[in-house]
Parts: C-alpha cells; sequence; structure tokens
C-alpha cells in the first residue's frame, strides 16, 4: 500500500498492550482448563468400562488382536465390494433425484403424469425403510423372471439403494431449486430467457452449490447403508464379519468391519464440513 | 406510431387493486418518468410491461402488438424489452462478461466471439472494461447496477424499464449510474423510469406522471407537472419529497 493517505501514524498505547497481556493469558488459562478435564474423562471412562465385572469376557470376544488379525483380510476383500457398491450406486442416486426434482419443478400441462408419478415415488420410497426395499427389489424383482431383469444380488443391491435414497436426494435438490431468489429468476426471464434456460444456467448452477453439503451427508449415510446389501447375501464387509464370527464364536470380526467403515467415512465428514465452513466465509465475504 | 400504448390496466393482488384503469402511451426516443409514493402502483406497472406480472384487465400495445393477448409467446415479447431493477439481480454465479452474453448467446444466438466483442465495447464505454471478469459480489453497489444496465442493452431493447434503479445506492454512487441513463437518453433510448430522485427526473424526462393509489392522477412536461400541477395531491407528494431532502 503505497499510496495510503498521509496520517496520523500507530503507535500501541499502554492500555491496548495491557487488554492484549490479559487477552492472551485469559487464552492459556481456558487451553490449560480443557486439557485437564479432558484427562480427567478418558481416564474416567476406560477406568469404568475395565472395571466393569464382564470386561475381561468383552475384550476377549470383542477386542482380541489375534482373530483381529486373522479376519481382517476377508473382512477387507468384502469391504471392497462395500467401496464398489457405493461407487456405483452413488452416481445413479444424483441422477434420478436430479431427475425427479427439474420433473416436479416443471409446470408444463402435458408433463401432469409424469409430475404426479414423481411425486409418488418420493412419497412411497422415503417412506418405505431402506431394508424392506432391498428385500423387496432383491427378492422380488428376479422372481417375476422378466427379461432383461438382472439377478446379479449386487446390482439388485444397488438399485434397490439408488431407489431408496434417490427419493431423498431428490428432496435435497428440490429444496435447493427453491431456495434461489424468484428474484433470480424474474431477471433470466426478464432478458427473454425460457424456463428450461432459466434452470439450466441461473438456477441449477445456484442450487447445486448450495446442496453440496446435505449432499455430502446423504452420501456418508449411504457408505454405510451399503452394509444392508448383506441381507441378500452378498459377501461385503458385514456378511463376512457374520461368516467368521458364526465359524469363530468371536465377535472381533465385527470390529474390524466397523473400523473400515468409520475409515472411510471420516474424510469425507471432515470434508463436508470444510465445504459447509467454505460456504459460510464466502456468505459472510 | 406509439412503441408502447397502455390502455385501461387494472392489476389486483388479493383482492386489492394496485393499478386502477392506466392509460399510458410512449413514442419512440421519449423518456417517461412515474413518480408517486411507495406503493402507488408504479413497479407493478412496469412488471406488468415486461409481462412478469399479468394484467387482470386492458391491454398492452408494444409496437401495435397486444402483448396481453394470453396467447403471445412472452420470451419473445421480453426480447424486445430491458428491465434493470432495484436491487441489480446480478446472477452470483456468473462473470461480469457471462453475465452480459447470457441472453445475447442463448436467446439471440449470437456467436460466443461476437457476444463477448459487444460485451466489451459496451463495458469500455461505460468505464467497466477493467471488471469484465469479476464476479458481482466483488463490485461496488453502483458497478453491479451498472453491469445490471449494461446486461440489459446487450440484448438491444427496443425499449429499456428502469425501476428505482438508484433507490439500494448510497449518494456517493447515485451519480455514476445517473450519468450511464443521461448517456442511454442522448443516444435515442425509449425509457420507462420510475425514481425518487426528483432533481434527476425533472431533469431527464420528457413526460412525468404521478401515480396515487394506483390511478395516473397527472401526466405532462417536467416544468409543469413540477413548477406548477394541476391537481393538488401532485402537489403535496412533491412538497412532502423535498421537505425530507432538506431534513
Amino acid at each position: 500500500m503505497t499510496d495510503m493517505p498521509a496520517g496520523p501514524v500507530w503507535v500501541k498505547s499502554e492500555r491496548q498492550v495491557e487488554r492484549e497481556r490479559v487477552r492472551r493469558a485469559r487464552a492459556r488459562r481456558s487451553a490449560s482448563i480443557a486439557t485437564a478435564s479432558t484427562v480427567v474423562f478418558v481416564v474416567l471412562a476406560v477406568w469404568v468400562v475395565t472395571q466393569s465385572p464382564g470386561w475381561p469376557r468383552v475384550q476377549d470376544t470383542f477386542f482380541n488382536p489375534e482373530h483381529f488379525a486373522r479376519a481382517l483380510p476377508d473382512v477387507v476383500s468384502g469391504f471392497w465390494l462395500n467401496v464398489k457398491i457405493f461407487l456405483f450406486a452413488e452416481p445413479l442416486i444424483l441422477l434420478v433425484g436430479l431427475l425427479v426434482a427439474l420433473v416436479r419443478s416443471t409446470r408444463t400441462a402435458a408433463l401432469f403424469p409424469v409430475r404426479a408419478l414423481a411425486t409418488l415415488y418420493v412419497d412411497t420410497f422415503r417412506g418405505v425403510p431402506t431394508l424392506l426395499v432391498i428385500y423387496m427389489v432383491g427378492f422380488g424383482l428376479p422372481a417375476l423372471r422378466l427379461q432383461g431383469i438382472p439377478t446379479d444380488l449386487t446390482t439388485l443391491g444397488v438399485i434397490a439403494l439408488t431407489l431408496s435414497y434417490g427419493a431423498y436426494v431428490a428432496e435435497v435438490f428440490r429444496s435447493g431449486i427453491e431456495s434461489v431468489h424468484p428474484s433470480q429468476v424474474a431477471a433470466a426471464r426478464s432478458l427473454g430467457l425460457s424456463h428450461g434456460k432459466t434452470m439450466r444456467f441461473v438456477v441449477l448452477p445456484q442450487a447445486t452449490r448450495r446442496v453440496v453439503p446435505p449432499l455430502l451427508n446423504d452420501f456418508i449415510s449411504l457408505q454405510k447403508d451399503t452394509a444392508l446389501v448383506s441381507t441378500l447375501g452378498v459377501l461385503e464387509a458385514l456378511r463376512q464379519a457374520q461368516i467368521y464370527a458364526s465359524g469363530k464364536f468371536n465377535y472381533t470380526a465385527y470390529l474390524v468391519a466397523a473400523l473400515l467403515f468409520i475409515l472411510l467415512t471420516i474424510p469425507m465428514a471432515r470434508f463436508t464440513d470444510y465445504l459447509a465452513e467454505r460456504t459460510r466465509r464466502r456468505r459472510g465475504a | 406510431m406509439n412503441l408502447l400504448t397502455i390502455e385501461g390496466v387494472w392489476k389486483n393482488f388479493h383482492g386489492h387493486s394496485v393499478l386502477r384503469g392506466i392509460d399510458l402511451e410512449v413514442r419512440p426516443h421519449e423518456v417517461v418518468s412515474l413518480i408517486g409514493a411507495s406503493g402507488s402502483g408504479k413497479s407493478t406497472l412496469l412488471r406488468c410491461v415486461n409481462l412478469l406480472e399479468t394484467v387482470d384487465d386492458g391491454t398492452i400495445l408494444l409496437e401495435g402488438r397486444d402483448v396481453t393477448d394470453p396467447r403471445v409467446n412472452v420470451d419473445e415479447v421480453r426480447q424486445r424489452l430491458g428491465i434493470v431493477f432495484q436491487a441489480f439481480n446480478l446472477f452470483p454465479h456468473m462473470t461480469v462478461l457471462d453475465n452480459i452474453t447470457l441472453a445475447p448467446r442463448q436467446v439471440h444466438k449470437v456467436p460466443r466471439e461476437r457476444a463477448e466483442e459487444e460485451a466489451h465495447a459496451l463495458l469500455t464505454r461505460f468505464g467497466l472494461a477493467h471488471k469484465a471478469t469479476s464476479y458481482p459480489d466483488q463490485l461496488s453497489g453502483g458497478q453491479q447496477q451498472r453491469v445490471a444496465i449494461i446486461r440489459a442493452l446487450a440484448t438491444q431493447p427496443r425499449l429499456m424499464l428502469l425501476d428505482e434503479v438508484t433507490s439500494a445506492l448510497d449518494p456517493m454512487l447515485v451519480v455514476e449510474v445517473l450519468e450511464i441513463i443521461r448517456e442511454l437518453k442522448q443516444s435515442g433510448m425509449t425509457m420507462i423510469l420510475t425514481t425518487h430522485e426528483m432533481g434527476f427526473c425533472r431533469d431527464i424526462s420528457d413526460t412525468v406522471c404521478f401515480l396515487d393509489g394506483g390511478v395516473l392522477l397527472e401526466k405532462g412536461p417536467p416544468e409543469k407537472i413540477f413548477s406548477d400541477p394541476d391537481e393538488p395531491r401532485t402537489r403535496d407528494f412533491l412538497r412532502s419529497v423535498l421537505e425530507a431532502r432538506r431534513l
């Protein structure tokens, strides 16, 4: 800044120096209090659990290092299937969700049946528990013996998850579309843009930016719900853990599966926080 | 022929009449100002001309064609009009350049290169050439409103509608926006504007209309309306505006 206007030059006053000293002392004090209370809490929690009468038993069945090592390879190989299901289902869900949301925001008379169908779809699949959808798609669809219906259980699982989550994501998109201020639509329409072009160039770009955090939240939920596909007999992480547990009478394999899911969702959760924080900062600016 | 003819236009909101039988004619190159208290119907009249609101009665003829006919293609009508809003309404996710070239490219099918060339020419003409790649939130209010005016101009409208374009700006920034409007008048643009800037209104208008409770109470050249209005309501309104200015 070379062109700063000439004027008084700031020299910190005694009062300001003292003020900053007090603030620093306070910050130090609250940091040490936080550390102390955390240590006390952790020690207490560990003590309560390890002193419980059943602890040795629980330690052996759930936290056995030897079983942990032996179960790990199978559960990890199953877990790749969870990741694959997630990676296939996610883009499909985004597509279904966006399409349904767009259909629901149309006003054209000819599209009324499609609009009604979209509403019915969202109402139904948001109401039915995901597990039931998986059962019905997994066991019901192939039973129809129709040409072209996949019989592969993993594919059926992906279809079921897409149907269930598509309904949620459609509503997320729709709320995003509705959150764009009407004045933006007025500005676009007054320039002569049609409803479709207004949607594509003005409303959707703003809406999708706003719904990224809630969408990521749904993705995290989907990552763990891939385990529900195990009920169809697909050999993913939870199923592998079940097999190990029932063979060895030891539940440490479940812990392995739980850890793997956490390892996948935590980075996603932090990423969501980061995006939400960034949006907040942008709006503040 | 009139560029715009408004005949007996009525508009109701929730059983309350906001426009009550408005008649108005605008000739090519004419600048018409609408003045009146908040809620007198000025903005609603502009939104009706732009078909952002549907009239409840009466007709609006644009270049002799009835645009209030429900069979008319509203997108086509709006392509001949430019409107600028009080709150700018720029698209926040687009650069200044993209804001300006969106309608020419998507509606008027101008190739990208030519649309950007024309946008640059307009930005240079109004002193904003260095802001082409900025986003709206990086601009001052005055700059945003100038961009909004340029965005409306880029589609080469036959008629510009300016809805209290300086009301959201502080006095330092009002001047730069008013300068643009003055230049538009010199270039022969036909305009209808609503404003609370009485000095500017007197200076730029060919015709001043005073609206009161949805009725076009008085209409005339600015010298007449500002110095010797016929209607006592007009006189009261102008006096109260001047008094507010003095406080």
